[in-house]
Formats: structure tokens, C-alpha cells, sequence
């Protein structure tokens, strides 16, 4: 039977986007090891539930396999927690000690509205998509999957761009709230394959005047957001990114 | 009323193209008149978003997540069919359709699954012009993969992320869309009614989760794509959102909801570990294409696994079904399972789970091969359990994770109520009473992409949808105040058990007694006790917070308030159907060698359920399956 734990919590709480936040502690003495980060959650949820004194924490969570995206959190500071590659439903306890102190902060960015405790609004991932990120091609008509042969490595290179899981923790992460790792992995993904050329010039432009105007700042090359990545996805995807729009703007 | 499926006459192969040439066309100019309501956003709604508008409809796509890009098709993790047929191995169109119906255990509607089939190329074809990374040879071209109830290569795949690989090809799609201007998009909305005005849908209510605020959207056809109903059983693969709250608000509303009793059980998943679990993880099924199941050869032996000599082994599926061995259908390899256990010879600390071994695949093509195909499965399996594949064989079990049943609806995924279309996993037609691994992708894309498009325009060209329809109209005052009055009541019970204990509870009682084996007395007793569960949440329910304001505790209270009217309808849809077929396996129905004993003389139809004001009496309505293409035989994979 895994050992039980006590844990306690500092987790921001804030009740609507122009409220006052504030770290509101909480100890639980029922946690064991083999739990999640967001099943301990749960345990404080119910255990709000049952006192009755202050609604539960909102935090958004969905698939739980650490691919959907819609967890983020700052745990301990750092943008989905201390395990590297894992966004932080798939964090377990047994990387805590019994006694240990956690502190949970939402997403925190200009472009990433606070909503209510440790929600935020990240649709401005959605429309810097939308001003570029995909292949404008309409449904029925393209040509057999298999006339259009690509080289296994672009095509692997291209994967490691389009694992994006769009959760937004090298926003979180960056010093300057910078989105250029989103934004760069998905003209990355793009650029690499034959299929995105046609637009490849005024995808970059595209995406990188909408993530400007979102409010993102400027990449300057800090890296916390690789670091911090559950899909590891590469710093490179930045380079590609100017290279592209130099490119586009000049080329 | 009897049930109308639409099937288009002549032979089996031309239905679809007869469809099409007789199909009614909406003008161009015209389309931008009509309004259609899109409700989630998976493979099956975004792709039909995309779509849609791509034609000139004026489309609203309404989703519960903060993003469209969330949807749990996201999390589909092995693959997609589709007969090309490109390794040579004598693949076809037929042989797809056939192997799926026979994999369905023949209680799938023929010409359906033949359509699903002959598109399923066109899919393939139109995710690689989109950009989709799928897995390719050294030469360039694309490969494929095996996968269980097939004896062919069909599999197409990007890692161990199809799902979010496809998902985000119709995502970008429909994101094109919103910026072109032919899509609006409201994100975090959940629909909690439909409007039905003069007997055809027109319109949905739907509530705000940011600010609470119910509102109100007409148009002229409403597609509901809002998946599965796993997480009925609270475990599942599901995501924590995935829910039947817009399907079952339109079986109420008259929509007949088709053999609910058939739900998937997985057989590869993570086993549970505590009590706190809150859902479970799916382990692909591409991973039985290397991997050995087993299990000790005697019950009871506690040693390490890789102690135990081969001779002391049972690789019960190779040894039960020498034909397709750890290939067999997802119904046959968790049932196995089941019972293996039962017996007594599963492994682990609860007992509940066999071995998937990859030692020999390790030493035949090196860890580094191995780490290629399953190198994200592998991680996700360490992260979870704290143990290393590579090292020591991972620990499975079975768990829910789709359901083939959903809303009825015809050969034009039109459900009972006209101008209501169901597709994806949310409707119940392509995979009979067991689903085949890498069919639902197809399926979804398939109805979103190729077949709403003409089968919509079909009927909007007809007449349907026609007349303005005002969002102040009574039948939007009824729906909006039917949908306030739930939400009033949840919030002023005031009880002392949270939802979840409840929905814990209700899972516990699907899971013993309508899983993956079901009988008289066991069904019997759900029916009693899921309705005493249901009475008891209006009396205790505990939901706290208020209504106007983002409130998750709410959003899952009104989805499980639904769970517990499903549940019922559930076992009672289990406890009719007198037979074993597919993922329903009654154990009074067992040939010698315990395996499923259907009876196709009195149960090869589709049971479709209408809502009455009594949940203890749904009435059944039967759409007779007959197979004029296929030979119903007793399935085998020995």
C-alpha cells in the first residue's frame, strides 16, 4: 500500500479577473504517493465540498494523459512542475516528500487573462492559428496520400515541431511572456514539409504580427521555455521562426 | 413510428455513389443563408465545421473546452484505417468493410460500414495535403501498421499521437475558417438543450461556463459531434470532461438513443491503483502488435516476471486464438482478461492485471527500434506507474473507453428528429456491437469531412431547416427555462455527498454489473439501484457556488445528474438484448468454450430507445439489420 503523505499547499486563489488574488493555505494529510498533482487537487476539492466554508479551486484540466493541453499550472515556480517533459496532470506525488510545502500559481501573462483562481483565458493561441497556422487546402480533391513522396527526416524534424500540445507554459515560463515557442513550433511544423510551402511567406508574417498584437513580448533568448516544454519541443523552432520571417520580409 | 434508415437501393458498393447523384444540391449563393449549429469540436465536429463553411454556410461551433483544439479525440493514440492497400498485402475496400462488420459481430448497419470503408482513403489523402506528419518509410512514401482484427497492414499513424495529429489538421482547418469570417467559434459553452420548433431541430441553449449566462443560437440544422459516454462507468480513458449531457438532452427531447448497452472495455490500459483515481490511461493497442500478453502458469506466483522461466508461462491469447494470437479484437482480449483474472492468475498488487511483455520484441529488433515505434507509450507507462517497460513487462488491464452507441440515426446521419445530425462517436452506426481498433478516427473524419456535406445540403435543399426561426420564440423560453430550472434545483439541494462521491458510486455499480460481463440478476439489481442512487442525488447532492460564475462543480453536477438517467437505460438496453455479441457478453449466452453465443433469429436489429416521462419505461422501436452483402457467421479468430 503506498505511504500516505502530508502536503501542504499555497494555491492562488481569485475569485474573477478584477479581483484581488491572493496564496490561500491549505494541509492535506490524506495524500499518498501514487496520486496525481490534479487527484490531490481533487482530495482538497472534496474536502472544500464537505467543509463548506469556500468554493473549491478552479483550475482547468481534461484529458489527464498530459496531450490535450488544457492543464497549466506554476508549481513550485516552474511551469507545469519539477519533472522534466511533463505537463502537470501527469506529475505524480511520489516526487514529494511527506511534509513538503507546494506553492500553485496560475499562468501568468498580459495575453493570458486570469478568470477565476488558477483558469486563464488563452485564446489568443487561437488566433495566432488562425491568422496562419495551417495549409489552405479544401476538403476532397487532394491528390493520392502517396504522389507526393517526403523524406522521412523532414518528416520527423516536422513531428517534433507538431507535438505542440498549445498549453501555453513557455508563455508562462518566459521572462518577457514571449509566445515565439508556440508560434515558432507551428511554422516550424509547417515550413518543413512540402505541403507548406505555398504559403510559407505569408504564414510567418501572418503569425508573427498576430502574436505581437495579442501582447506577447519579444524572445530573447532566455530559454525557460524549452526547459520547461512537456513536449520538449526545441528552441530551434525560435531560430526557424526569424530565419523564416527575414526570409519572408527580405527574401 | 417506424424507423426509416434511408439506405439508398441498388448494389451494396453503389449505394453511396447513387446517394450522391440523386442527392439534392444547395446553390452556392443560398448556402450562406442558412445557419448550421456545430456542437463540439473532436474529429467528427471540427472537420464538419471546416467543411461546412468551406461550402458557404454561415456556421457556429460551440465547445465546452477553452479551445477546439482540446477535444478528446486529441488522446486517440494508434492509428487510422484505410484500404490502400500500399504494402501490397491484399488489402480492399471489401476487405475493410467486411472486416469491420465482422468485427462489429454483425449488429452494424452493412451499407453504413461500406461507406465508412470506401471513403476511407479519400481521408488519408486529405490529412497529408493538410500538412499531417504521418509516419513514413526511408523512401518517403508512408507506412503502415497492424492492428488488432485485421490480418492486413491498414494502419496509418504518426507516433503514438494520431489523435492529436488529426485533430489538430481539422482544428487548423476550422481555425482558417474563423479567420475567413464563414465560422464563429464560442468556446467553453455547454449545451443544455435543443429547440425543436414544428417538429424539426432549430436551435440550441447553451450555457456560458464563464459567466453563467444561458443563451440562446437558432439556425437550421443542428450537428451534434459531442463523442462518447464512457465516463458513465467514472473510470475511463476518457477526458474528465467527455460527458452525454447534449446527447441525452436530445434523447429527451425525442432523439431515440441506439444500443447503449454496447461500450467498449480496452483491454491495454493502466490498472487502478487507489481509490482516489480519477480516470484511467489507455495503453495503444499498436502496442499488442509487439508486445506478448501473459500470465503465470500457476495462480498465485508472486515472483518477479522476469524470473519466471517460459515454460512456466501462459500466453493465453496465443494459446486460446493461434489465428490472430495477441491480435484478437478489443472485445475477445478483455474478456480473456476478465477471466484469466477471475481464475485467479493475475499479476500485480490488487491481482487485476496481466503482462504485456516486450522482451522478445527488445531482443529481436533492439531497444532502439522498439523505442521508436513506442518510445511516447513507454515514457507515459513510466511516468504514471514509476516502473520501466524496457526493464520489466508492463502491468494492463482492461478499462471503458468508447462506446459504439449513441443516437440513432438513418444513412444520412440524420437522428429521429429531423434536422438534428449526430456524427462521430456521438451517433451509434458504424461499429456495431464492438469497435475495431483505428476505426474511430476514420469514422470520425469520414462523417465530418466527406459525408455531412452532402447529406446536410441533402436535406436543407429538401426544405429542411426552412423559415425564420427567432431565438424569442416560445420553444427557445421552454428550453432556456427547463435548462435554469436543473440548474436552480442542483444549486438548492444543499445535501451533504458531492457529486463526485456520487458519480464514484454510480461507476461502481455500471462497472460490477454492466461491464465487461453482464446477467438477469446482475442487470436486474443496477436498474433498482442506480434508480434509488439518482432518487438520492435530488435529496443530498452537495453543489456548491454560484451559478453565474465559472463553477466546474456545477458543469459535472448536471453531467452527472444525466449519467444516472443513462445508467438505467443502460442496463435495461443490456437486459433485453438475451444474446452476447461484440462487447456485450451475457454470461447466460456462452458457447461451451465461453465464448459469446449471439443469436441472430431474434436479436439482429438495432434497439432504439424513446424517452418517455418514466425512466422505467423507454419504449423500444427495432431497425431489422439484414445483410445482403455478408454471410452472418459465427465469429472466429482461432
Amino acid at each position: 500500500m503506498a505511504q500516505t503523505m502530508t502536503i501542504h499547499f499555497k494555491i492562488w486563489r481569485q475569485s474573477g479577473p478584477d479581483a484581488k488574488g491572493k496564496l490561500v493555505d491549505y494541509t492535506l494529510d490524506n495524500l499518498n504517493e501514487d496520486m496525481s498533482f490534479l487527484e490531490a487537487l481533487d482530495v482538497l476539492n472534496e474536502a472544500l465540498i464537505h467543509k463548506g466554508e469556500e468554493d473549491p479551486v478552479e483550475f482547468d484540466n481534461d484529458c489527464r494523459e498530459g496531450i490535450c493541453g488544457s492543464c497549466g499550472l506554476v508549481v513550485g515556480g516552474i511551469a507545469h512542475g519539477p519533472m522534466k517533459a511533463t505537463a502537470v496532470c501527469q506529475l505524480h506525488m511520489r516526487h514529494y516528500k511527506d511534509g513538503d510545502t507546494i506553492v500553485v500559481e496560475p499562468f501568468r501573462a498580459e495575453a493570458f487573462p486570469i478568470i477565476k483562481d488558477l483558469v486563464v483565458d488563452r485564446s489568443a493561441f487561437d488566433r495566432i492559428i488562425a491568422a496562419g497556422g495551417y495549409v489552405s487546402v479544401d476538403t476532397g480533391g487532394a491528390p493520392d496520400a502517396n504522389s507526393l513522396p517526403v523524406p522521412k527526416n523532414d518528416v520527423d524534424e516536422a513531428f517534433d515541431f507538431a507535438t505542440c500540445i498549445g498549453c501555453g507554459a513557455c508563455v508562462a515560463s518566459c521572462p518577457n511572456a514571449s509566445a515565439s515557442l508556440f508560434t515558432g513550433a507551428k511554422i516550424a511544423h509547417l515550413a518543413h514539409l512540402p505541403q507548406g510551402q505555398a504559403e510559407r511567406k505569408q504564414r510567418v508574417v501572418r503569425m508573427v504580427d498576430q502574436m505581437q498584437a495579442e501582447g506577447f513580448g519579444d524572445c530573447s533568448n532566455h530559454g525557460e521555455c524549452e526547459a520547461v516544454c512537456p513536449k520538449q519541443i526545441s528552441i530551434a523552432a525560435i531560430a526557424k521562426m526569424r530565419r523564416e520571417y527575414l526570409r519572408a520580409v527580405f527574401g | 413510428m417506424t424507423l426509416e434508415a434511408h439506405v439508398p437501393s441498388g448494389p451494396l458498393a453503389e449505394k453511396w455513389q447513387h446517394y450522391l447523384d440523386k442527392a439534392k444540391l444547395v446553390n452556392p449563393a443560398n448556402k450562406r443563408k442558412h445557419e448550421i449549429l456545430v456542437v463540439g469540436t473532436g474529429l467528427a465536429g471540427g472537420s464538419a465545421a471546416a467543411s461546412l463553411a468551406e461550402l458557404g454556410y454561415r456556421v457556429k461551433v460551440f465547445c465546452i473546452q477553452d479551445s477546439p483544439r482540446r477535444a478528446h479525440s486529441i488522446a486517440a493514440q494508434g492509428g487510422i484505417n484505410a484500404a490502400k492497400n500500399y504494402p501490397n498485402d491484399g488489402d480492399t475496400v471489401w476487405r475493410l468493410f467486411y472486416d469491420t462488420v465482422k468485427g462489429g459481430d454483425y449488429r452494424a448497419r452493412e451499407a453504413n460500414v461500406h461507406r465508412l470503408a470506401a471513403i476511407s482513403n479519400q481521408i488519408i489523402d486529405q490529412c497529408v495535403a493538410q500538412g499531417v506528419p504521418f509516419a513514413r518509410e526511408y523512401g518517403g512514401l508512408l507506412d503502415n501498421r497492424s492492428f488488432g482484427g485485421a490480418q492486413v497492414s491498414r494502419t496509418f499513424y504518426a507516433r503514438g499521437q494520431t489523435g492529436q495529429q488529426l485533430l489538430l489538421g481539422a482544428y487548423q482547418a476550422l481555425e482558417r475558417q474563423v479567420q475567413a469570417g464563414g465560422v464563429e467559434m464560442f468556446p467553453r459553452r455547454e449545451m443544455l438543450e435543443l429547440v425543436v420548433v414544428d417538429g424539426a431541430a432549430r436551435g440550441i441553449v447553451v450555457r456560458n461556463l464563464v459567466t453563467g449566462e444561458l443563451e440562446r443560437h437558432a439556425g437550421d440544422a443542428v450537428l451534434l459531434c459531442t463523442g462518447g459516454y464512457g465516463n458513465v462507468y467514472f473510470l475511463s480513458t476518457n477526458a474528465k470532461n467527455s460527458n452525454v449531457t447534449a446527447a441525452w438532452r436530445c434523447h429527451r427531447k425525442g432523439a431515440f438513443f441506439a444500443n447503449p448497452c454496447y461500450t467498449q472495455i480496452h483491454p491495454t490500459c493502466i490498472p487502478v491503483s487507489g481509490k482516489y483515481q480519477s480516470k484511467l490511461t489507455l495503453m495503444s493497442e499498436s502496442l499488442r502488435n509487439d508486445g506478448r500478453v501473459w500470465v503465470p502458469g500457476t495462480a498465485g506466483d508472486a515472483r518477479a516476471p522476469g524470473t519466471i522461466p517460459q515454460a512456466e508461462r501462459d500466453y493465453y491469447l496465443e494459446r486460446r486464438y493461434p489465428g490472430f494470437g495477441n491480435l484478437v479484437p478489443r472485445d475477445v482480449a478483455s474478456r480473456a482478461a476478465k477471466v484469466i483474472c477471475d481464475d485467479g492468475f493475475g499479476v500485480g498488487a490488487t491481482g487485476q492485471a496481466v503482462y504485456l511483455d516486450f522482451a522478445d520484441a527488445i531482443g529481436r529488433l533492439g531497444e532502439s527500434r522498439v523505442r521508436e515505434r513506442y518510445g511516447n507509450l513507454f515514457e507515459m507507462y513510466e511516468r504514471i506507474t514509476g516502473e520501466n517497460p524496457y526493464r520489466a513487462p508492463m502491468r494492463i488491464y482492461p478499462a471503458v473507453h468508447y462506446t459504439m452507441g449513441g443516437l440513432w440515426v438513418d444513412y444520412r446521419l440524420m437522428s429521429s428528429i429531423p434536422g438534428l445530425f449526430v456524427l462521430g462517436e456521438a451517433n451509434f452506426s458504424d461499429h456495431g456491437a464492438n469497435r475495431l481498433g483505428a476505426s474511430a478516427l476514420m469514422q470520425g473524419l469520414a462523417d465530418g469531412y466527406f459525408i455531412i456535406s452532402s447529406t446536410l445540403g441533402d436535406y436543407i435543399a429538401s426544405g429542411g431547416g426552412s423559415g425564420e426561426v427567432r431565438a424569442s420564440e416560445a420553444a427557445f423560453d421552454e428550453a432556456a427555462n427547463a435548462a435554469e430550472d436543473r440548474i436552480r434545483r442542483m444549486l438548492h439541494v444543499d445535501g451533504s455527498k458531492t457529486v463526485t462521491e456520487f458519480h464514484r458510486e454510480l461507476g461502481q455499480i455500471m462497472w460490477d454489473y454492466v461491464g465487461m460481463s453482464r446477467n438477469r440478476e446482475g442487470l436486474l439489481h443496477a436498474i433498482d439501484a442506480i434508480a434509488d442512487l439518482r432518487a438520492d442525488y435530488w435529496e443530498n447532492v452537495s453543489v456548491p457556488g454560484r451559478k453565474d460564475a465559472l463553477n466546474k462543480n456545477l458543469e459535472f453536477a448536471g453531467r452527472v445528474a444525466d449519467f444516472l438517467e443513462l445508467g438505467e437505460l443502460m442496463a435495461r438496453d443490456a437486459l433485453h438484448r438475451e444474446e452476447s455479441c461484440g462487447a456485450h457478453f451475457r454470461e447466460e449466452y456462452q458457447t461451451p468454450e465461453g465464448e459469446a453465443l449471439r443469436r441472430d433469429d431474434a436479436y439482429a436489429y438495432v434497439a432504439a430507445w424513446e424517452s418517455t416521462e418514466n425512466a422505467a419505461e423507454p419504449v423500444l422501436h427495432k431497425e431489422a439489420l439484414s445483410f445482403e452483402a455478408v454471410d452472418l457467421s459465427t465469429r472466429s479468430y482461432k
